[in-house]
């Protein structure tokens, strides 16, 4: 198991946002969360890398434990925070590319900065990366030349170029026109492939049944219905599940 | 080699124990005349005080070395070891005497009466009832005024020659001051006229700190002196001081033996009218000394600047980021240094502080007054700067696993440079006006030397206009500067151009 979720509970200005979420994800598996708006999913993924601090509960991830600041403190939960993003990837739903930095630049930064990499070894691999994700000829372009779909796929190499053990994501192809939307669904099923361990926040339904392999379905702060893809979608047993896929069956 | 080197060590050392001990005086030489003021053509401290220092300062075997400071601190700038002496026309007083030490006198008058031309009602004191009299500040002449047994609206200046230029138009109905200035402001003008006799009796004498006791009773002795080979009595007849009251006082004859050439020579040279061509040349001769203070004033606003964004950076960084003791610190001195008029920091930070022990040289004040004042605003500016980069972009550079450092120095910071450039540039020109208030902390910088060059040659209005261009001739460069860079930095990012500003690229290189 990569991720254990137990009993995570995290409430915004005295309201409830996760009530008691528990799961886990083993390796290499592609994980959906789905649900409708303001059900908790986007909170979720951030407990997952520590972006934001927990009130009970434990997330332990690749072995280190985020638990509530009141428990270990503040500074230790940052350590422990910044352990788990140097091998957990995150790609954001408007993709949030530095736009004073080339496409290469981007994908250079981060190995750069906090590995210590060498600047043509850095290169060689955002160079290797781009290929992967179909954006070669847009190393020296900047963010804002680029489509949405060409945007979020750089996002995504930008997070592989750290080389992560898990990737999540919030929503990746929620911002983009429905023909770009491919591309990048294209970029995960293959990472899928590779034996990437993803967690993916997503209303895309089709991608959710035919490639995730475990499903969560969650409302209001609760997970109502957790299990392999064919079962939620084939034979969801909650009302509240039957009501949210009617829309989509 | 050695033996060089020790030949020229002892000629160093018998050259600097030989070299005699400076004569440290402290005059106000703006609007100085007939005491100590700058000479038109070669810009030297010239008057009859600034004649009589020299020859007590030989007497004394010592060398002059004058300091400027504007006339109402000059005792402040004296108790704080500026100067050691004042020789400025400073009239002997009781409530002086409590502070400083004086010397012998060297000179008696008393005070003139100027009204305009047309004024008929005004023949002395008494008729000054509920009228507007000009004077100098913190003068003797003042004193008497207020002192008076009927209102007088009394109107005090820190230079003589606008009381004169007031009065003749019009915004004042008469003038009191000592009878030397008189003699050199009001006489010479034709819409003037003395009227009485000589008011009330003063004596001017040399002020030391009251400590000094032995170098005090040292000048009196070389006076006595002076006075007796009548060697004072020979600058004061060439400058037509030469009067009944200092006669009587040293047992001589009232009647002068000199030609007053020193007076001549001052009326040929500041009051004759001048056409417009020999106006531009007067001004071209004055360029050097205006470049000279142009250079100083860009000096000072460079270092103040860059001592400004430094504070303002960690300012900024303290309030965002930092500890809540931190935060609050920050927040404080924003406040402070916002709040307050930036001429009371200065006067605080010059005059103030050495009562707590901490005496600043005037360039390190001016410095210290325009950095923490503009670091304020700097804070400022980059805090709306770092705050107007989208949250997310934290978010995605720590996801990446960076650091808080690392996202602020290599995602947030870049950014937030180019939305601060404007406001930044905007303070870079205010502080480079602002500097002109650093000459009242006696930082001879452009506007001192404006003050200088215009009240000696009566000249405010030209002199204005090409000190105030100076002014914005310096700005330009950095306006153009700004904009360049404004331009780079909108042309790589927004238009798309592959090549990149240096800049940007400065600052994201690892």
């Amino acid at each position: 198991m990569v991720i254990c979720i137990q009993n995570l509970m995290k409430s915004f200005h005295h309201r409830p946002v996760l009530d008691g979420v528990s799961f886990d994800v083993i390796k290499g598996d592609l994980f959906a969360i789905i649900g409708p708006s303001g059900c908790g999913k986007s909170t979720l993924l951030r407990c997952v890398n520590g972006l934001e601090s927990l009130d009970s509960g434990c997330a332990q991830v690749l072995g280190t434990e985020l638990l509530s600041q009141d428990k270990i403190g503040h500074k230790e939960f940052q350590r422990r925070s910044l352990k788990v993003r140097q091998k957990v990837g995150m790609v954001f739903q408007s993709f949030n590319l530095f736009p004073h930095l080339t496409i290469l630049e981007n994908i250079t930064v981060a190995p750069k900065v906090v590995n210590k990499i060498s600047d043509s070894d850095a290169i060689k691999k955002a160079q290797e990366l781009l290929l992967k994700v179909g954006l070669a000829d847009k190393a020296d372009h900047y963010p804002n030349q680029l489509s949405g779909g060409q945007q979020q796929r750089a996002a995504i190499a930008r997070s592989l170029a750290m080389s992560p053990e898990i990737l999540l994501y919030d929503e990746p192809t929620s911002a983009l026109d429905p023909a770009l939307v491919n591309e990048v669904l294209r970029v995960m099923k293959q990472l899928d492939q590779e034996g990437m361990t993803q967690v993916v926040v997503t209303h895309e339904m089709r991608f959710a049944r035919d490639v995730a392999d475990k499903i969560i379905f969650m409302d209001q702060g609760q997970i109502v219905e957790m299990g392999a893809s064919d079962e939620i979608f084939g034979n969801p047993k909650d009302e509240r599940t039957k009501n949210f896929l009617r829309h989509f069956q | 080699m050695n033996k060089i080197y020790f030949l020229i060590s002892l000629v160093c050392g018998i050259h600097i124990a030989c070299a005699a001990p400076k004569l440290r005086w402290g005059a106000d030489v703006e609007s100085g005349a007939p005491f100590s003021y700058v000479s038109p053509e070669d810009q030297s401290v010239i008057g009859f005080e600034a004649e009589i220092v020299e020859l007590l300062a030989k007497e004394m075997g010592m060398e002059v070395e004058h300091v400027q400071n504007s006339w109402d601190g000059l005792i402040e700038g004296l108790k704080r070891g500026d100067y050691d002496i004042i020789v400025n026309g400073v009239e002997i007083t009781a409530d002086r005497a409590e502070v400083v030490r004086f010397s012998r006198p060297y000179y008696y008058t008393a005070e003139a009466l100027t009204v305009r031309k047309s004024t008929f009602d005004i023949a002395g004191l008494k008729d000054l009832k509920n009228r507007k009299v000009g004077t100098l500040d913190a003068s003797l002449a003042q004193k008497i005024l207020k002192e008076q047994p009927f209102p007088i609206s009394v109107v005090g200046y820190d230079e003589e020659i606008n009381i004169y230029s007031d009065l003749a138009i019009g915004r004042t109905d008469a003038a009191l001051l000592d009878e030397p200035i008189a003699l050199y402001y009001a006489k010479p003008n034709i819409d003037l006229k003395l009227v009485g006799g000589p008011i009330g009796y003063m004596e001017y004498g040399m002020v030391t700190r009251l400590q000094d006791e032995e170098f005090n009773a040292r000048v009196s002795k070389a006076l006595d002196k002076l006075i007796q080979d009548g060697s004072i009595q020979l600058i004061l007849e060439r400058w037509n001081l030469w009067n009944a009251m200092t006669a009587k006082a040293w047992g001589k004859n009232a009647k002068p033996r000199t030609p007053p050439v020193a007076y001549d020579e001052y009326i040929k040279k500041t009051w004759k009218k001048t056409t417009i061509k020999e106006r531009l040349i007067k001004y071209a001769s004055f360029l050097p000394m205006l470049l000279k203070g142009a250079a100083m004033t860009l000096e000072l606003s460079i270092i103040s600047m860059i001592l400004a964004m430094i504070l303002g950076l960690g300012t900024t960084l303290c309030r965002l980021y930092g500890h809540p003791v931190l935060k609050w610190l920050a927040l404080v001195y924003v406040e402070i240094f916002r709040g307050t008029p930036l001429l009371i920091q200065l006067y605080l930070i010059f005059y103030g502080l050495p009562h707590v022990g901490l005496n600043l040289e005037p360039f390190v004040a001016a410095i210290i007054g325009l950095g923490l004042n503009y670091g304020a605003c700097e804070a400022e500016n980059y805090r709306a700067g770092i705050l107007s980069i989208p949250k997310t972009q934290m978010d995605a550079s720590q996801a990446l696993g960076m650091n808080w450092y690392q996202s602020l120095r290599y995602i947030i910071l870049p950014q937030a440079f180019r939305v601060v450039i404007p406001p930044v540039t905007n303070d870079f020109i205010a502080l480079l006006k602002d500097s002109s208030l650093v000459s009242i902390i006696s930082m001879v910088e452009l506007t001192a030397v404006y003050g200088q060059l215009a009240s000696n040659s009566f000249d405010y209005l030209g002199l204005g206009v090409v000190t105030a261009s100076v002014y914005f001739l310096i700005g330009l460069p950095f306006v153009r500067l700004s904009r360049h860079f404004e331009n780079q930095m909108m042309n790589s990012a927004s238009k798309g151009s592959v090549s990149r500003s240096w800049l940007t690229g400065f600052l994201s290189r690892r």
